[in-house]
């Protein structure tokens, strides 16, 4: 049943194929993060005690749970790779960091640049803030590992197996705001089939979401298939493939 | 339309300076990443290009020595 999968774990197949679908990941992101960040930016009303500081949330958010969504895809790239050595889980694995590791750094900016006004201060050490800050942490400690052995294998083995551990953070993040008292509000869009918002702030969060999310695909596939090229850069299809290209 | 005039949206009721530090970081790095990973991938390919043309002047070079040994070393031989 899963088995028209297999071709897919050779690195020529992969790369031609996440070819066709970057540019279609590229047309998306332009198309929903205009419409989006022009609706949240213009259209979207203002919220009734933050007034227009709302419209921070629709940078905010996305990039919140991108960051760690993108965690989640790299630890399961971890895990195949370690489980089923797959140098394709690894390239992608080591794709996805930097992506991760910026999209964390958005949210921690946007956050505080959020808080300052509606909070009065920049930053505090609660649980929210504090774990999402480990998680960058945890993205900038898999990049290094990713960086720091000449051998892919053994660097993608190390990386991977840090990924794992920080996987712990994960739900810690996303329940910090229920477990221990915090400055942190509550989720507003997460809460399945009822949003606590109206319509008109939530369709605009929609497009941002989903303009970010298409953002991060078309980042991924870039660098995933630099990965995929930089890895195999002796195979004989690579050799033809650049011969073309450069000419 | 939420607001009235160029001033007002550029304002953004007061908040104007962490909004548009929110949004102005935001496109910054993204802006930052995409155009990074593009980079990356040209160089990518430039290295290996580079060092394929280095292994076919290499060959090439190999060859042309043994070429000349195999034609030298029989008539020093004899």
């Amino acid at each position: 049943m899963w088995k028209w999968l297999h071709p897919y774990a050779k690195p020529e197949v992969t790369y031609h194929f996440t070819g066709k679908i970057l540019s279609w990941f590229a047309y998306l992101t332009t198309i929903f993060l205009s419409i989006g960040i022009v609706w949240a930016l213009i259209f979207a009303p203002a919220d009734y005690q933050q007034g227009e500081s709302f419209r921070i949330f629709y940078l905010h958010v996305p990039a919140a749970s991108l960051s760690m969504g993108i965690y989640v895809g790299m630890a399961i790239a971890a895990l195949c790779s370690l489980v089923w050595q797959l140098r394709l889980a690894d390239a992608s694995a080591a794709a996805m960091a930097p992506v991760g590791a910026v999209f964390t750094a958005i949210a921690l900016i946007t956050g505080a640049a959020w808080g300052k006004p509606m909070w009065g201060t920049w930053w505090i050490w609660d649980a929210r803030l504090t774990s999402e800050l480990l998680l960058l942490f945890l993205y900038l400690g898999v990049m290094a590992l990713h960086n720091a052995f000449e051998d892919k294998t053994l660097a993608g083995k190390a990386a991977a197996i840090l990924t794992l551990v920080g996987v712990i953070n994960i739900p810690i993040i996303k329940y910090s705001v229920e477990w221990w008292n915090t400055l942190h509000q509550g989720a507003t869009v997460s809460k399945l089939g009822k949003p606590s918002m109206t319509m008109d702030m939530f369709w605009p969060f929609v497009f941002c979401f989903l303009g970010f999310a298409l953002l991060v695909a078309t980042i991924i596939c870039i660098r995933f298939r630099t990965e995929i090229l930089a890895r195999n850069s002796m195979r004989p299809w690579v050799q033809d493939l650049v011969k073309r290209v450069e000419g | 339309m939420q607001f009235d005039s160029i001033n007002a949206f550029l304002n953004m009721g007061g908040y104007a300076f962490y909004v548009w530090l929110s949004y102005g970081v935001s496109a910054f790095f993204l802006i930052a990443l995409l155009l990074s990973s593009k980079a990356n991938n040209q160089k990518t390919i430039k290295k290996i290009a580079q060092r394929q043309k280095r292994d076919l002047k290499l060959r090439q070079a190999a060859k042309l020595q043994n070429e000349q040994t195999t034609t030298v070393s029989p008539e020093e031989e004899s």
